[in-house]
């Protein structure tokens, strides 16, 4: 068994919050410089060039990529030698949530019922996917998940009939109907299989992968590869204003599933794809 | 008032009339200067309570125009935090009844629903899209910012801005032309 105190989850949490909401990854970057090379459309390569800019200004001046920080998604990869020490693992989040929030200049978008909708003050609580595995790691996986694109995600069960037609065509419908609401060029994490909210589930850990990292199944890198392709030729282009660039990736997990099913949830993930990670 | 400058943009400024209006088309770049007020979804909702009991509301919308925006708060000797557009869409329900009161420009990002298009035909009003994520970037536009009603509301509240130059363009005109649609038919192949 190895220790980890729950002040070491809570400073972690802090951290990967105000990191996450000001600096997006080098993936991203090396996105909007692709895209500046193929893009047709000059507002959108005016687009493309102003949220690179945004990117360089948000690190610098140690402000928000966007005023939507979002809501905290966190995957726990805890290992079950590790004992974590001092307090609820939960609660450790939560306070790290609430600490990098205000400290960081952060806005507070959670209200604490979704129907009396008052605002709790400091972007708490945080939605935690805990997975338990062997080994004494513990790995902490922030994402600030926007609500405008996460307000077009989607679930759909279709008939194993349907299959990978069925599931392309989907995430295709998606895309589109996600449009210029879910500020393009966006990202769609797919999951496939499991049951309702393990395919939700699997959708939002796939966003995690790297831009541009292929698939380590060939199948589905030539699936997400083709999907990307078609909804780069939707025409919706860098904020719906027209253009090649719809989409920078679509990225697929899958998990085993009943016999009678084929879930399929899509996350749509914006162009802010705020995440970090760490390992304690 | 709204005028051409030497490179092409349209400069806006509140109040805008409907002459003002009618020079607008889809696809028009914009540099917004003066007043602009931020509401979004929570401030819409007390409006609306106003607009049905009948009485008169905090800010008066007549020639003005409303950002859909919620910043996230101001570092120490900073006017904002970062300050892009949330989506249009979900104010559409409360919307044509500010542009039947005179409101004549509203920002945002995303699709507006067809009575919306409709009403800013009847009204004359024009909605104006800003780039949604580049919220570090259009915080430099903001020149001044003063809460003004439901200060309880935190991000939502409404705040009555300065800005000088605010990038923007003409998604809906008031003659039902819409960006989003025709950059589709531009670009899809
Ligand atoms: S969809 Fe993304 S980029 Fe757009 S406003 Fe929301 S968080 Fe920001």
């Amino acid at each position: 068994m190895r220790d980890v105190h729950v002040s070491a989850v809570t400073d972690a949490v802090k951290k990967l919050c105000m990191e996450a909401n000001y600096e997006l990854e080098p993936d991203m970057l090396r996105a909007f410089d692709r895209a500046l090379t193929t893009e047709r459309s000059a507002a959108g390569r005016q687009v493309l060039q102003i949220l690179k800019d945004n990117a360089q200004m948000a690190k610098t001046r140690r402000m928000p990529y966007c005023q939507d920080t979002g809501v905290v998604v966190c995957f726990v990869e805890l290992g079950q030698d590790v004992h974590v020490a001092g307090g609820g693992l939960a609660d450790a989040i939560d306070e790290g949530v609430r600490q990098g929030y205000r400290e960081g200049y952060l806005r507070a978008s959670i209200v604490r019922s979704p129907f009396d909708r008052v605002n709790t003050g400091d972007n708490t609580p945080a939605v935690v996917h805990l997975d338990l595995g062997p080994g004494a790691d513990l790995k902490i996986m922030v994402m600030a998940k926007g609500g405008g694109c996460e307000n077009r995600s989607k679930y759909k069960m279709l008939t194993p009939a349907e299959g990978i037609e069925g599931v392309r065509s989907w995430i295709l419908e998606c895309i589109k109907t996600a449009g210029p609401d879910a500020c393009p060029p966006l990202i769609a994490g797919v999951g496939v299989g499991g049951t309702f909210e393990k395919a939700a589930i699997l959708s939002k850990r796939a966003l995690f992968r790297e831009l541009g990292a292929p698939n380590p199944d060939p199948a589905l890198d030539a699936l997400e590869r083709e999907v990307l392709e078609r909804a780069n030729r939707l025409g919706i282009g860098p904020q719906g204003y027209g253009g090649d660039t719809t989409a920078f990736g679509v990225h697929i997990l899958t998990y085993p599933c009943h016999i009678t099913s084929l879930p399929v949830a899509v996350t749509i993930e914006c162009h802010a794809h705020r995440h970090k990670e760490v390992t304690l | 008032m709204i005028t051409a400058a030497a490179d092409g943009i349209k400069e806006v400024s509140a109040p805008l009339s409907d002459a003002d209006i009618e020079k607008l088309d889809a696809g028009d770049r914009v540099r917004i200067t003066g007043v602009v007020y931020t509401a979004r979804d929570a401030a819409h909702g007390r409006l609306m309570q106003l607009i049905e009991a009948g009485q008169p509301l905090p800010i008066d919308v007549r020639g003005q125009i409303i950002y859909y925006t919620g910043p996230s708060p101001a570092r120490p000797g900073e006017i904002v935090g970062s300050i892009g557009p949330t989506t249009g869409g979900r104010m559409d329900t409360y919307t044509p009844a500010l542009l039947a009161l005179g409101l004549k420009a509203t920002i945002g990002k995303g699709a507006r629903s067809q009575p919306v298009r409709d009403a800013m035909r009847t009204h004359k009003a024009v909605y104006f899209g800003a780039i949604g994520g580049a919220g570090a970037v259009l915080s430099r536009f903001v020149k001044t910012l003063e809460i003004v009603a439901y200060e309880d509301l935190g991000t939502e509240a409404i705040r009555r801005l300065e800005v000088e130059g605010f990038p923007a363009i003409v998604v809906d005109d008031c003659r039902g032309r819409d960006l989003y649609e025709e950059g589709i038919k531009a670009y899809a192949r």
